[in-house]
């Protein structure tokens, strides 16, 4: 039976004359019980889309088309109509839950709020029901002392407290460890399943839609392109917009090394402690060890993957390579097999800045990376100012033009600021931006993370082309294994600021030793 | 144009309030910056016996044009300008008073408003319209100073101690913290008595207070932007620290700090006229509006001194405000041009 319907949803932002349509004539239905996952990428209007089935498109977007909940109108029902489906009928989970769940109530006072009384018994059987029975006694908790997978627990019990007839779960386990993600996934598909209810799940990552959905909606720039069930659209894609997404999960393997390279860069023991005072003389009480204990060698022209969940040190352990972060312990940089090595913590100032060139990092979000006010000629010059003042004006157009052609990029962008383009483009800026000095060592922060699956593959592919062409010698951080395994030639995995356990990417993948690198190769690939 | 720069045009002038405001007092401020050429005791030219003279910009003594004395010409003295007349032609302002000028015929003064002084004269016998057109421009000048001085010392005091942090940021927070303990009002008045105040005296006064409203929002600022990963990606080029302040974290202080610049000008201009209305000021004789103002209060008999005073300040202050409010607008990210 139909639980939801929507006809030719359209959504239009009017901005002066320009009208943008973020949703264009989207139509779907679910029934009842069962699991619809919206995919698409971002800014594709699946959010949108779905918030609109509350009635909670921005005040700014002008609706047409219907939407039907149960046969009752949607689209134009009064406030108090609406008031009394959300939450009650169709309730949903957002992506932040140290945002959706307001830090100055206690978590028991949230729940009872959906509730609408205090009902203590009824409170203990929703924590109950998501997973946190142990959390009887802890009613009078705030939100920041709760982990983000309880957050995350809490703000789905909150969300089942009126028995909904259709949740919507927006990108619920984004913000969340690839180990805790697998948890709440499994946990919506079994409140699914036991209480009967319907679920709108918006996602991009296919994986989880080929774990739990039933059906699956494809949506790119606010269109439907396809939907269906899921194991038909997985098994035999129609449009092409699908059979690309399908085709770009990160696949293939490192790149080939060259014979008997030498060590490029090595730490020794390298220590990142962050002090925590006390009192009015802040004297140290004691050390947040970001980083604790680390010795790595990494030969030229390889990749070492560092992987571990949010907080594990594999951002600090970069940044401190890089000589970005205070550390103390041994960095040997070695530039060529017969030069003299370098050692790069007992510089400072000035005299590790002739060095800077040979080793840079990219990040990553690239909407934060690259600074707003700068054109992108001037981005990519900045770092030839500084290591070749000499250089004409000529001489530096000629490596940008160089550098922009290399990273796939044409070179009449120059001029253009960097709201200009997409995430994509923008992350090859930033590449560019770091390749321009040729540089021998560079610290790869989750360069993929923040992008479309689309485009993940291909900054991936720049990056194994770069390797080869230059001998480029990266360190790829990285939460997310699959990508991980496509360009590391090691793995390092790190927990709580140590090194667990380090092998080739094969090992690592075939016959981990520790569980935890088990579990989180489990959790990773949804098996 | 920047494309931001664009948008930040077009929500200035959708603030359709602060735009007109925005010209207003742009006109105002403008036509007063001219005051010598609109209320002036000295004609703008005179011909006399062929050869065209300026006396705003050359004295002459009145033996020059054939008078008694070998003193500066008194243009308004009816034998000179018979003497003048005489021999050539005179072009007048439109105001023939100064700020000083005293109209010995307006008696008793304060002289409500006639022909001769559309606004009546103040309780010494001077025009109050030709004063409140040099007062206006004072109080702008001033205002406007006080703002710009401040908001360097502001800008750069903020910019230090966020970019640096640390026991930099410590010590300077601490010092702000007493600094701003001080009984601002009575330690100018402290000090007004101990110099002859006069217009950079009272600017450097008000300049040691003044000084630390931007700081805050500058230091928040420059807290936030040194952690920006473009700014981490300027140091790992290996761009030096005064560089990366000035090209990487400053345009983002100067957002809100442009926000709050428009409100130091109101808060400088408001100062102003309280310490010139409670006589710590300007030195006596200025044309000043917290001077007429103090007028209006001790001779409640003549009410367009107070009425004067009032109403020129209210507007000229709301003025200022409605246009801090387009420019609040006009950096607002959220607000969309309509």
């Amino acid at each position: 039976m139909t639980l939801l319907s929507v006809q030719n949803l359209s959504l239009t932002f009017r901005h002066k004359d320009r009208a943008v349509e973020a949703v264009k004539n989207v139509s779907f239905t679910i029934e009842k019980g069962e699991m619809l996952a919206i995919v698409g990428e971002s800014g594709s209007g699946k959010s949108l889309s779905a918030l609109a089935c509350m009635g909670l498109q921005p005040p700014a977007a002008a609706v047409s088309g219907s939407i039907t909940l149960e046969g009752k109108e949607v689209i134009g029902a009064p406030e108090s109509t609406l008031r009394s489906i959300r939450g009650k009928e169709i309730s949903m989970v957002f992506q932040e839950p140290m945002t959706a769940l307001n830090p100055l109530h206690t978590i028991g006072k949230q729940i009872a709020e959906m509730l609408g009384k205090t009902d203590i018994s009824k409170i203990h059987e929703l924590l109950e029901s998501v997973g946190l029975g142990h959390f009887k006694d802890r009613l009078h908790s705030y939100p920041h002392q709760l982990s983000g997978g309880e957050r995350q627990r809490v703000m789905i019990a909150m969300a089942i407290a009126n028995n909904p007839s259709l949740l919507i779960a927006d990108e619920p386990t984004t913000a969340v460890d690839v180990t805790v993600q697998a948890k709440i996934l499994k946990l919506i598909k079994e409140l699914q399943q036991s209480r009967k209810m319907a679920v709108i799940f918006i996602t991009h990552d296919l994986t989880v839609v080929k774990k739990l959905a039933d059906r699956v909606a494809i949506m790119k720039q606010g269109e439907i392109v396809e939907q269906g069930k899921v194991s038909e659209i997985f098994a035999a894609p129609k449009h092409p917009y699908t059979q690309k997404l399908l085709s770009s999960e990160p696949k293939g393997e490192a790149v080939p090394l060259p014979a008997a390279p030498h060590v490029l860069m090595a730490c020794e023991s390298l220590k990142v402690h962050f002090p925590i005072k006390k009192g009015v003389f802040g004297r140290v009480a004691s050390y947040v060890k970001a980083v604790d204990d680390i010795t790595l060698s990494i030969p030229k022209g390889s990749t070492l993957g560092l992987v571990g969940e949010s907080g594990s040190g594999k951002s600090t352990l970069g940044f401190a390579l890089l000589r970005l972060l205070k550390s103390q312990g041994r960095i040997v940089y070695l530039p060529a097999p017969d030069a003299s090595p370098v050692q790069l913590d007992q510089l400072r100032g000035e005299k590790l800045k002739p060095l800077r060139c040979h080793m840079q990092p990219v990040f990553q979000d690239p909407y934060a990376s690259l600074n707003p006010r700068m054109n992108i000629q001037q981005i990519i010059e900045e770092g030839i100012l500084v290591h070749f003042p000499e250089l004409s004006q000529k001489a530096r157009d000629a490596m940008v033009d160089g550098i922009l052609q290399e990273v796939g990029l044409p070179a009449d962008i120059k001029t253009r600021f960097p709201h200009e383009f997409s995430g994509g483009q923008r992350q090859r800026i930033s590449i560019a931006r770091a390749m321009v000095l040729k540089p021998s060592f560079v610290v790869l922060d989750e360069p993929t993370s923040a992008l479309d699956l689309t485009v993940q593959s291909t900054i991936i592919d720049l990056l194994k082309n770069l390797q080869t062409k230059h001998g480029l010698t990266y360190i790829f951080i990285s939460h997310d294994l699959r990508v991980v395994r496509a360009i590391s030639h090691r793995i390092a995995v790190l927990y709580k600021g140590k090194i667990l356990e380090e092998g080739t990417t094969k090992q690592i993948f075939e016959s981990a030793k520790e569980d935890y690198t088990k579990n989180l190769i489990k959790a990773a690939m949804l098996e | 144009m920047n494309p931001l720069t664009r948008r930040r045009l077009d929500l200035f002038i959708a603030n359709r309030r602060g735009w007109w405001s925005f010209w207003i007092f742009l006109v105002l401020f403008i036509f007063t910056l001219f005051a010598e050429f609109i209320a002036n005791d000295k004609p703008l030219i005179i011909s006399y016996k062929g050869d065209l003279h300026f006396p705003i910009f050359k004295t002459y003594s009145e033996k020059y044009f054939g008078g008694d004395f070998d003193t500066e010409a008194f243009y308004r003295d009816p034998h000179v300008q018979s003497l003048i007349n005489a021999e050539g032609w005179m072009v007048w302002p439109p105001i023939r008073y100064s700020y000083a000028t005293i109209n010995y015929d307006a008696f008793p003064a304060p002289f409500p408003p006639s022909s001769e002084n559309w606004l009546g004269t103040d309780d010494q016998g001077r025009d109050v319209l030709a004063r409140l057109i040099y007062g206006f421009r004072i109080s702008i000048l001033f205002g406007l100073t006080l703002t710009i001085t401040s908001a360097i010392i502001g800008i750069f005091a903020g910019a230090v101690q966020g970019y640096f942090g640390g026991k930099t940021d410590l010590i300077f927070q601490r010092f702000i913290e007493i600094w701003s303990g001080l009984p601002e009002l009575f330690v100018l008045i402290i000090l007004a008595s101990l110099v002859t105040p006069n217009f950079w005296w009272l600017l450097l006064i008000l300049l040691l207070f003044t000084w630390m409203s931007l700081t805050a929002v500058v230091r928040a600022e420059f807290l936030r932007a040194r952690n920006f990963d473009y700014v981490k990606a300027a140091r790992a080029l290996g761009v030096g620290e005064f560089r990366i302040m000035i090209k990487h974290v400053l345009p983002n202080a100067m957002v809100a700090a442009m926000t709050m610049i428009p409100f130091i000008m109101s808060g400088a201009v408001t100062a102003l006229t309280t310490l010139d209305f409670l006589g710590f000021g300007l030195p006596a004789g200025t044309a000043s509006l917290g001077e007429l103002l103090l007028q209006g209060k001790n001779n409640p008999d003549a009410p367009w001194l107070g009425f004067t005073g009032f109403i020129v300040i209210a507007a000229m202050l709301a003025l200022i405000i409605f246009i801090s409010e387009a420019v609040r607008d006009a950096f607002d990210p959220r607000k969309v041009v309509k």
